[in-house]
């Protein structure tokens, strides 16, 4: 078959399912957003986005049922996995579902953020004008008339309906536009604050152009690895390497530039720097939703790209991404102490956990490759790292939503002051969250930590494992200093209050603190679970 | 379904520390002293039942299988010692500290206090009896947050601070021992039957290499840090100064024995080839620990640093025992343990109460103590006493076994480490001739106005007991002890030297 020639892909609609409703809901938000008088439409959209997630979520879960995959003990190397579909450009196989499963359920956490009212008296956390100049007339009357606007459901929806391809990507181009598709409602989103509307707009802008900047490195870099390969296609690039063992220039080349385009989206040293900047500026809701699904379906793409198209080129890019790995952690940990804005350490904290991610990644040891060898793959190492992150991160944030001054979210450190010893229970939980980061053990974030070293020396790595086990306990400094001002600081005047949060954070809270916790407490079956998927498919050749 | 005995033993205090979290501010004292009475009992009725009906009280619940860890509990000997210690430390903290947090401002509530003690007796608990390395390492690390805010809470001014520096260096501490954690997991890995259980890591062998000496390293130096080890003592005096002496009684008494229990759980359990390698360096830090702390606390002019330096010099001969590896060095060791809790716990206890009542922790600052306040006076000698191995003590008896066990393989560390019980008995009896004896000052006639009420002596009074008890008739302790020592001995593949002097025939 050559490559010019058209045929009609094949479809597997059954396992597609999930991804398919997402962009569905998401098609229909926008629809909403059109026809749907302006009385009513936020809380139709939230219903939508809720309804259309917790719908994609189940059938998910359906799949894994039919499919036995939840059952540990079979490992998904034959059975409807081993096809390929949409003609092998998209894999569903245990990789792509579980990235799936956290995705859907991290955005369907954040999506319901979204809807908190209460603690803005009334209003969003997004801007009502998104259009209009910042301090302009237009913007304050449509501020004084109360509008609210609900177009971040329907670009969320897109954003993460982006993610689930790109972690089944697995061809060059549907890489490439995945991303895009994840990325540009982002840029959007990033602009909708509600206050400080200038430093979020300047943040949207540095986002878009910086990111425009990297989405062209990753297609220079598609086009010299097809260049090398004479396909998009992981499989044929993946033969590729086999043949010439790595030794090509046009391979290298491709590959650098598409490392670069993806370090940059998962916020990588040194393509980190527009991280902080995009975190203190986005709305808080959205950071939350960035710093979780951005970073799982960037982290889903890379390793499938690296492990099934690239991985025959191992030894190449092991040592670099050794390197990265432990520069990122370095940089996001010491920068992050001497910040002074709580939105600021959580942004760098973010780039370290980031760091953390790549040193199981380098690991690269996997559950079948090395012939019964038993531990954590490499693959749920990083799995379960991203969900022990990924709630203590959406928990974080949404207390940073409560903590206020003059209506406003008050994110210095100084405000943050005593806080608790006036409102314990709320510090508790920051502090559950924060020790979870820190790898603390009882929470999820010591599992993670701990399988994801694991992973890595049995990929032979110790040296690595040492190094990320000595830079953690520099991080450990930083969340220690965010409780340590919390509970051993007097109260000044400038200490902030505790806005009453609404239904929606509560319930984002409490998944937050049983996920953190439960995790913590009893991990075995769900990394059981991610053992079981964490296979990765290539598609027999075209 | 079996009853999960041990568990209920450490889930005790956690009920009590969760139901006094939410209950009334005041009651939180009392239902958190019922909490520790149940556990107390329920603990001693528990054992007392193992020990007649003669059963195993193991559990085993699979946790993380894919790297071979599992939810395991048992009681050895040691852990069966450690476990009865806490429980009985326990609520005397509470009655010694039943007024703190009670009314005074810009400090915590008393029941935040109580729900504190009690989740770290739940988390030590665990750690005594856990018999897997992960769980061991979760709880051993669990313990540093409620000791944290209990040093942060109440006490001193500088408590915030005090408070940092002991979270960072446990934490710290802890990360690098996760550094052995893992690499553990891996070797274990590599033998093709994962297991993380302490008696399964036993019987491996794995091949000495440097990496294996690395991960010796990461444990006993995390373990060092935590019974605190000259050079990495340095956090002890200042957490010890600023927090109350309740706080510093359970810190001293029970978590800083995590490190000297873990040294025999893990060091001399799992890694034996390389405990030897290291044998000669810990020996000469163990010394260094003896008379370093000996004379920082002859030189201390503060009571709470200076116990806290008192126990620096014994945790020296403790870590000395234990690499000693002669089976009466190891059991001196680990009853050592028990009855420095003891001791020190009681020494704070009393001294803590002197201190509440002065308004000061300088030495200089008490005189003719005895006069008007007889009975502080005599338990702070009879607690000092103790401290210093007096016999009918029972550290006279761990110190004895210390000395001998040790002598009889290593005569010259043994004979060097001698001249520290020496200083031990300078150390206390000094301070409480400044402290209790001569004319009545001003400023004792001032303050200290009201001799040890009920309840203060109610809580000296069971550690009391069990160290006199413990020191007339310590057979049914270490009988005990001597169960565990042997497993350690054949782990470590040592046997006793034989007698250097052989007796007439």
């Amino acid at each position: 078959m050559t490559l010019y020639e058209f045929s009609t892909p094949q479809l597997d609609y059954f396992l597609l399912t999930p991804f398919l409703i997402v962009l569905g809901v998401a098609c229909l938000g926008i629809l909403v957003e059109a026809f749907w008088p302006r009385k009513g439409r936020f809380l139709v959209q939230l219903i939508l986005g809720v309804l259309g997630l917790g719908c994609a979520l189940t059938v998910l879960v359906l799949h894994w049922g039919i499919s036995g995959l939840a059952d540990p003990s079979r490992m998904p190397a034959t059975g409807p996995y081993a096809d390929s579909m949409v003609s092998g450009t998209v894999m569903v196989d245990g990789p792509a579902q579980g990235f799936w499963l956290i995705l859907l359920g991290f955005a369907l956490i954040a999506i319901i953020g979204f809807a908190e009212r209460r603690i803005h008296s009334g209003a969003t956390a997004f801007t009502p004008s998104a259009a209009s100049v910042p301090g302009s007339h237009a913007e304050t009357e449509a501020t004084n008339e109360g509008l609210t606007h609900s177009e971040v459901f329907p670009l969320a929806i897109f954003a993460l309906a982006g993610g689930m391809l790109l972690v089944a990507a697995n061809d060059l181009l549907v890489l490439f536009v995945a991303i895009e598709i994840l990325s540009l409602p982002l840029y959007v989103m990033v602009g909708l604050a509600r206050y400080r509307r200038v430093v979020s707009q300047e943040a949207s802008l540095k986002y878009f152009l910086l990111g425009a900047m990297a989405s062209a490195v990753l297609l220079f870099g598609v086009a010299f690895l097809f260049g090398y390969a004479g396909s998009f296609n992981y499989t044929a690039l993946a033969g590729g390497v086999t043949f010439t063992a790595g030794g090509d220039a046009l391979l290298l080349v491709g590959l650098g530039l598409v490392l670069i385009g993806l370090l940059f989206k998962i916020g990588a040293v040194p393509f980190h720097s527009w991280v902080p900047d995009v975190y203190q500026g986005a709305p808080t809701p959205v950071t939350a939703f960035m710093s979780i699904v951005t970073k799982t379906a960037a982290v889903g793409g890379f390793l499938r790209l690296f492990y099934s198209g690239l991985g025959g080129m191992r030894w190449t890019w092991q040592p670099v991404l050794a390197g990265v790995g432990l520069l990122t952690i370095a940089v996001g940990v010491l920068l992050a102490i001497n910040q002074n804005d709580i939105k600021r350490v959580l942004a760098y904290s973010a780039i370290s956990h980031a760091g953390f991610i790549l040193i199981p990644l380098v690991g690269a040891s996997s559950t079948v490759a090395l012939g019964g060898l038993t531990g954590p793959s490499s693959v749920a190492s990083i799995m379960f790292y991203l969900i022990a992150y990924g709630f203590a991160a959406l928990g974080a944030f949404a207390i940073v939503t409560l903590v206020r001054t003059q209506g406003r979210e008050a994110t210095t450190l100084e405000a943050w002051a005593g806080l608790g010893r006036q409102h314990w229970l709320v510090s508790v939980i920051l502090m559950i969250f924060l020790l979870s980061m820190a790898g603390i053990p009882l929470t999820a974030g010591f599992v993670g930590k701990y399988v994801a070293f694991v992973s890595a020396w049995q990929g032979g790595f110790w040296w690595l494992a040492l190094a990320g086990v000595l830079l953690a306990v520099i991080a450990v400094y930083l969340y220690i200093r965010v409780i340590q001002v919390m509970f051993f600081r007097e109260a000044t005047d400038e200490t902030a209050e505790l806005a009453t949060p609404g239904v929606g954070t509560w319930i984002v809270l409490v998944i937050c603190l049983l996920g953190t916790l439960g995790f913590g407490l009893v991990p075995g079956p769900l990394l059981d679970l991610l053992q079981a998927v964490s296979q990765f498919l290539l598609p027999a050749a075209l | 379904m079996t009853i999960p005995y041990l568990s209920i033993v450490g889930l005790i205090p956690l009920l009590g520390a969760l139901i006094v979290a939410m209950s009334a501010q005041k009651a939180g004292r009392i239902l958190a002293l019922i909490f520790s009475l149940i556990s107390l009992g329920y603990t001693v009725a528990l054992v007392a039942y193992m020990k007649m009906a003669a059963i195993s009280v193991k559990e085993s619940l699979p946790w993380l299988p894919a790297v071979g860890s599992s939810y395991s509990l048992d009681l050895d000997g040691m852990g069966l010692v450690m476990v009865l210690v806490t429980v009985l430390l326990v609520p005397t903290v509470l009655i010694a500290e039943w007024k703190t947090g009670v009314g005074e401002t810009g400090r915590f509530s008393s029941k935040t206090f109580v729900a504190l003690v009690l989740l770290v007796s739940s988390f030590s608990l665990f750690t005594f009896m856990s018999f897997d390395l992960l769980i061991f390492y979760v709880f051993f690390e669990a313990t540093l947050i409620p000791m944290y805010f209990l040093i942060g809470g109440w006490g001193g001014a500088k408590r915030g601070q005090a408070a940092a520096k002991f979270l960072i260096f446990g934490l710290a501490g802890g990360l690098i021992m996760l550094f052995g954690v893992i690499g553990t997991t891996v070797l274990s890995a590599r033998t093709g039957q994962i297991s993380l259980g302490f008696v399964e890591l036993g019987a491996m062998t794995f091949h000495p290499t440097w990496v294996t000496h690395l991960i010796f390293v990461s444990f006993f130096v995390a373990f060092a840090l935590k019974a605190p080890m000259v050079p990495a003592h340095i956090w002890l005096p200042d957490a010890a100064e600023e927090t109350t002496p309740g706080g510093a009684a359970l810190m001293v008494g029970i978590l800083d024995k995590l490190g000297t229990f873990g040294m025999i759980r893990i060091c001399i359990g799992i890694f034996p080839v390389e405990a030897k390698w290291a044998t000669p360096v810990i020996l000469v830090l163990a010394l260094v620990s003896i008379f370093y702390g000996a004379f920082a606390a002859i030189g201390s002019k503060n009571l709470m640093r200076l116990i806290a330096y008192t126990s620096i010099s014994h945790f020296g001969f403790m870590v000395m025992c234990i690499f000693a590896m002669t089976s009466q060095s190891i059991s001196g060791a680990i009853f050592y343990m028990v009855n420095h809790a003891l001791a020190t716990g009681a020494l704070y206890l009393v001294v803590g109460y002197l201190i509440y009542r002065r308004g000061s922790m300088d030495v200089r600052h008490f005189g003719g103590v005895n006069k008007v306040a007889p009975l502080a006076a005599g338990f702070t000698l009879i607690a000092g006493l103790a401290c210093c191995a007096l016999p009918g003590t029972s550290p006279f008896v761990s110190e004895f076994m210390a000395i001998a066990g040790t002598w009889s393989r290593y005569p010259v560390i043994a004979a060097i480490a001698v001249p520290g019980t020496v200083l031990a008995a300078v150390y206390i009896l000094w301070t409480y001739q400044r402290m209790m004896t001569g004319s009545v000052t001003e400023a004792t006639q001032k303050h200290i106005t009201s001799d040890l009420s009920w309840r203060e002596r109610l809580a000296l009074i069971p550690l009391v007991v069990a160290f006199l008890v413990l020191g007339f008739y310590p057979q049914p302790a270490l009988d005990e002890i001597a169960v565990t020592t042997q497993y350690y001995m054949v782990a470590a593949d040592m046997t006793d030297p034989e007698a250097l002097v052989e007796g007439e025939r």
